[in-house]
């Protein structure tokens, strides 16, 4: 039953499986924290830009969409810092001139986009050892920026009045925070792609914050979760012949519902 | 010659062209004890903002112990409303205390750093509830966390924003009882839109509406009351509370 095991693209799927749980449970505790899902639904789709952009200029999309998204992050930082728009406002803006802009990219460039799809709703079965290796090191880029700022982005989630009341540079470390969900959503990307992969990255902490108080516990058992339904997801899609990136969105999905149950 | 706890001259501020602060003068002695009151809407949450540098008014000059606010804000404690963060928030009571402590980025809270934040719990009388989750607190307990959060900076200048709003009569009292000791370390201040019970505690009294109207001894504040709430009002003295009535 479990010879999938063997085939190589299965592995690599497993491995990538682990290495976005990392980001979930690291960065996606912030965003469900913090409360700035949607800002990070907004993010994810920008991301496409950089992906038609990767496109146009014949360089891998995913490494088009870092510096991309982390941009589209901090420049819609930015305007909700300088300018008079509501947040709600400028999220639902930057999530679809992000994706037109994506759309144009592809467009300008003659021919035909073969894997489009596979960056809208993710293709963990075609991710690749050089996709790995991105995802590997835009993690420990994670890991350690989490580690070095925890106190700062507690602050900033818990209460930014009092955080700049103490001297906290909480414009900085929003920015930074932001910058973190980009690097996330390229993490992502290729696993279950730019429209489904909010959902991967907030519902293994909303299924852990209902568990536990403690910030630490909440982002170690968040990637655990994360880890373990993806890799579900990822066996059912297979076993059933289904779209992996849905698959694994409706596992996550079914498992906080669960888990909603269980807590009442 | 001691510096001043605030002083505040001509400071005018104004929000989306609305006028909110006029022409503010104002200063507060070390270890005063002051009450700012008046309506909702009269600046009073402005004002304070003002003093931790969160805003800058459009003219004028705020001094903090004779600084700039944003080079004060380590004498300077806060207590917020505490309505406006989330409960349900994965941090305990002792984590939330260790906030008042933060140095800058790159630096771990220190062993000393812990002390002090456990000493503020003490004061508040919380330290048994140091590991519990913030949520599970009462009202009344979640506002003594605040409080001990504002104290572990060793504040010389201690600014409240509304500590009754949100805790019953009883914790009120007891709420007197804690500031009170803290009189003879920091100067207090605490803004207000209830006039009762907040004068028989205070020593000086601060009407605002916009304009500074009066500051002083909370015994002769009756008059600046009635200008700001524009209402006749009973004189106000220690140990009476007061309910403001509008005339007929």
């Amino acid at each position: 039953m479990f010879e999938f095991i063997q085939y190589g693209f299965m592995q690599r799927a497993f491995i990538a499986a682990i290495l976005v749980s990392v980001a979930c449970g690291a960065v996606g505790t912030y965003v469900v924290i913090k409360k700035i899902v949607s800002m990070s639904g907004a993010i994810s789709h920008a991301a496409f830009g950089g992906v038609g952009l990767g496109y146009l200029l014949g360089v891998n999309p995913v490494v088009a969409a870092i510096p991309f998204s982390i941009v589209a992050a901090l420049s819609m930082g930015a305007v909700l810092e300088k300018v008079k728009i509501s947040e709600d406002t400028a999220i639902g803006i930057l999530w679809s001139v992000g994706m037109a802009l994506g759309i144009i990219f592809v467009n300008l460039k003659s021919g035909y986009a073969p894997d489009l799809f596979s960056y809208l709703f993710g293709s963990i079965l075609t991710v690749s050892n050089t996709d790995l290796y991105i995802m590997l090191v835009l993690d420990l880029i994670i890991l350690m920026v989490v580690f070095l700022f925890r106190r700062e982005f507690l602050g900033v989630s818990f209460d930014e009045e009092f955080s700049k009341v103490v001297g906290l540079p909480s414009t900085l470390i929003n920015m930074l925070l932001l910058a973190l969900i980009a690097l996330s959503v390229v993490v992502l990307i290729k696993v279950v792609g730019i429209i489904l992969l909010i959902a991967l990255l907030a519902i293994p902490a909303a299924i852990c914050k209902q568990y536990t108080y403690d910030i630490r516990k909440l982002m170690i058992s968040s990637t655990i979760i994360g880890a373990i339904l993806t890799s579900l997801g990822l066996i059912l899609a297979f076993i059933f012949n289904l779209s992996s990136g849905a698959t694994i969105i409706l596992v996550l999905g079914a498992a906080l519902f669960i888990s909603y149950f269980i807590q009442e | 010659m001691s510096l001043n706890a605030l002083e505040m001259k001509d400071v005018s501020f104004s929000y989306n062209h609305q006028q909110v602060l006029e022409d503010i003068n104002f200063i507060i002695e070390e270890k005063d004890f002051v009450a700012i009151i008046g309506p909702n809407g009269g600046g009073k949450s402005t004002l304070l903002k003002i003093v931790l540098g969160l805003l800058t008014p459009d003219k004028g000059e705020v001094k903090v112990f004779g600084r700039e606010p944003k080079k004060a804000l380590d004498l300077v404690g806060y207590l917020p409303q505490y309505t406006h963060f989330d409960l349900d928030f994965p941090i305990d009571v002792f984590e939330t205390v260790l906030m008042g402590r933060y140095h800058g980025m790159f630096k771990n809270y220190t062993s000393e750093d812990r002390e002090i934040a456990l000493q503020a719990l003490k004061d508040v009388d919380m330290e048994r509830y140091k590991d519990r989750q913030i949520s599970r607190l009462s009202g009344g307990q979640i506002q003594r966390v605040l409080i001990a959060r504002a104290l572990a900076r060793e504040p010389k200048l201690l600014l409240m924003d509304e500590p009754m709003a949100s805790i019953d009569p009883e914790m009120q009292n007891s709420f007197y009882r804690l500031i009170s000791h803290l009189k003879d370390r920091m100067a207090l201040v605490l803004v207000s839109h209830d006039v009762g019970t907040v004068s028989m505690h205070v020593d000086k009294i601060a009407c605002l509406n916009q304009k500074l109207y009066y500051h002083g001894p909370a015994e002769e504040a009756g008059e600046g009351l009635e200008k700001i709430y524009h209402c006749s009002l009973d004189h106000i003295s220690h140990g009476i509370p007061h309910r403001v009535l509008r005339k007929h």
